[in-house]
């Protein structure tokens, strides 16, 4: 744990540094491989390195979450409630006299899944969606396009309420409404170089030699959107942990006992002036994961894709 | 411009067509139907009175029948009865939509207010220590939920001022000093975030204008860098900000349902997740409309708005 409040020190006094010479760095002509590239912006963006590290201490907790912990996130210490943080509960302890350290260190293991299988159902169905709207057109991408727009056309927290309102509340049902939620992102980033990339000379001549359009677009046409797919994945993760952590605190996605962040901040709440530790930590954790998948998205973007952003 | 407004009109129509399909459609994945839902499992109703009902509301008819009948109680301001209050769904919302307005016109306010001048000094002031620490607090800003913020902030002023959100909402003509106490902390909880964003494009956007030609041409004629960023340069950076701007004031519309939550205030976001609660689907059917709706339209709005400030919009 003490890895973690090293980062989150860096986060909120030295990053500036970084975001100022993420600026100053222009992208120029590359000649060297890939990955020697990837590591020369490691090592000159400090935001970076600051969202390398909180990424991997996410994911190293969620992992190791039964090693780390000190103790059973899940089990009531009945004499020890809402003790304030101590050497035996380094974050305390809640009205149940559960260890919070425990809890948020285990409440890596649900936000992580959460933006990682709620992108995976975003990025594959609305991959394939603007794939298909792209490499076809015509009323196939008529169609398609404005079931994006229907989606767009609400909040993302309302559209994900309106999923749970059908399928009811729970972490499960949140990682659909969230895929659902973030299908247009993906749908459009794919459409429109497809749409440009399937003109190209070589995807013409694939198609004369006699490839399926399977082939046609799998093989030739999505290695053109690889890089801005992979950055968006990064950063939707941090709004897919948000989102969660958001519809958690109202009640709709993790239900009691499971610790996840966003439930742990909501029922801290009414103890906020006997045992603030209980919503300071889960939101600190919040926060400290999203800015490292957001830092991590911005890296990614400079190092695969320096023409945008 | 008629034209440009026409056509963005026609274009909205199959988005709006496609909200109703979905909010219609919503109640009907439930498993049981609504009568069901009325009556409960428990209730002591033969099968003959649940069919008899099932003709009242009309559910025996085929599905886009009964879409066609919602549809048209909807557009003629009739979205149902709540079932839990008895009272008329958009009663039951405009009821509550001053609170929701007000919190929403604050945030921006505030936004807005903040991002504006922080934008610009951090394009102004490019390379410099004080464009860092921009930079950096809106990083921290984007990164940090609202209702972390909001908690925070309860937090904090209750451990200095002894200050504690109200238990009871006081509207703006009944007492205008408590209602603004009320809000400010909602308001500033929810436009944190929101102001990050603005501040980011305000400065990238500044940036560009700054390394346009006229702007050189301004300089070069001896204009003093006030007049060059106050005349020539913020009127075209502000541009894509308004579009933000807009954008954003629709994604609060999403964020008050937790604000709200957070400070005990009765808007229609609070209206929306007591209603999922209690499984009141005429009412999560209605807020989640109009707010859709607000969202469709505040988005046209910015659109032409757009277009009326930037001329080149309305010949793509």
């Amino acid at each position: 744990m003490a890895e973690k409040s090293q980062g989150q020190q860096q986060a909120s006094t030295k990053s500036g540094v970084s975001s100022n010479q993420l600026t100053e760095d222009t992208p120029q002509r590359d000649t060297r491989s890939f990955r020697s590239r990837a590591w020369r912006r490691l090592k000159a963006s400090l935001s970076a390195k600051i969202g390398v590290t909180l990424v991997s201490i996410m994911i190293l907790m969620a992992i190791t979450a039964p090693i780390v912990s000190p103790h059973d996130p899940l089990l009531f210490h009945g004499q020890y409630q809402l003790m304030e943080p101590n050497s035996y509960f380094p974050f305390g302890t809640d009205q149940y006299g559960r260890d919070v350290l425990s809890r948020v260190i285990y409440g890596s293991q649900i936000s992580i899944q959460v933006g990682l299988i709620s992108v995976a159902i975003a990025l594959t169905i609305g991959g394939t969606l603007g794939l298909f709207a792209g490499y076809f057109g015509g009323w196939i991408d008529s169609v398609i396009s404005r079931i994006f727009d229907v989606i767009f056309a609400f909040p993302v927290i309302l559209l994900a309420i309106v999923v749970l309102a059908v399928l009811g509340p729970s972490l499960t049902n949140v990682m659909i409404a969230i895929g659902i939620v973030f299908i247009p992102q993906f749908g459009r980033i794919v459409r429109g170089p497809v749409l440009s990339a399937k003109n190209n000379e070589y995807v013409e001549a694939s198609r004369v030699m006699g490839a399926h359009w399977p082939r046609v677009m799998f093989i030739h046409v999505l290695p053109n959107v690889a890089a801005p797919l992979i950055v968006q994945s990064t950063i939707a993760i941090s709004l897919a942990i948000l989102s969660e952590a958001a519809l958690s605190f109202l009640g709709l996605g993790a239900q009691p006992p499971q610790p996840a962040w966003g439930s742990m901040l909501s029922s801290g709440r009414q103890f906020i002036e006997v045992a603030s530790w209980l919503s300071i930590f889960p939101g600190l954790a919040i926060v400290l994961a999203v800015l490292g998948f957001n830092l991590l998205g911005d890296y990614l973007r400079d190092v695969l894709d320096p023409r945008i952003g | 411009m008629t034209a440009y407004i026409a056509r963005r009109l026609v274009q909205a129509i199959p988005v709006l067509i496609g909200i109703s399909i979905v909010v219609f459609g919503m109640t009907r994945l439930i498993p049981g139907d609504a009568v069901d839902m009325m009556i409960g499992i428990e209730g002591q109703v033969s099968d003959e009175q649940r069919q008899e009902m099932r003709a009242l509301f009309g559910f025996d008819q085929p599905l886009h029948i009964q879409y066609l009948n919602w549809a048209q109680g909807v557009v003629t301001g009739n979205m149902g009865i709540s079932m839990r209050t008895s009272q008329p769904v958009d009663y039951e919302i405009a009821n509550r939509l001053p609170v929701t307005l007000q919190l929403t016109f604050l945030s921006m306010f505030f936004a807005v207010l903040i991002a504006i001048p922080l934008g610009i000094i951090a394009a102004i002031k490019s390379g410099s220590r004080t464009e860092a620490g921009v930079q950096s607090v809106s990083l921290l800003a984007l990164a940090t939920p609202n209702f972390f913020l909001g908690t925070l902030l309860i937090l904090f002023t209750s451990r200095t001022f002894g200050w504690f959100p109200s238990a009871s909402y006081v509207s703006f003509t009944d007492d205008p000093w408590r209602n603004m106490q009320i809000f400010i902390l909602p308001s500033i909880a929810l436009g944190a975030a929101i102001s990050a964003i603005i501040t980011r494009m305000t400065r990238s956007s500044m940036l560009e204008i700054l390394g346009r030609e006229y702007v050189t041409t301004a300089r070069a004629k001896g204009l003093s860098e006030r007049v060059v960023i106050s005349r020539h340069a913020l009127k075209n950076a502000l541009i894509p900000v308004i579009t933000v701007v807009g954008v954003q004031t629709g994604q609060l519309l999403g964020g008050v349902i937790i604000i709200e939550e957070v400070f005990n205030l009765p808007g229609i976001g609070r209206l929306a997740v007591q209603s999922i609660e209690r499984r009141d689907y005429p009412v999560i059917q209605g807020v989640v409309l109009f707010v859709a709706v607000a969202f469709v339209l505040i988005n046209l709005l910015v659109d032409v708005l757009y277009a009326y400030l930037d001329p080149r919009i309305r010949y793509n």
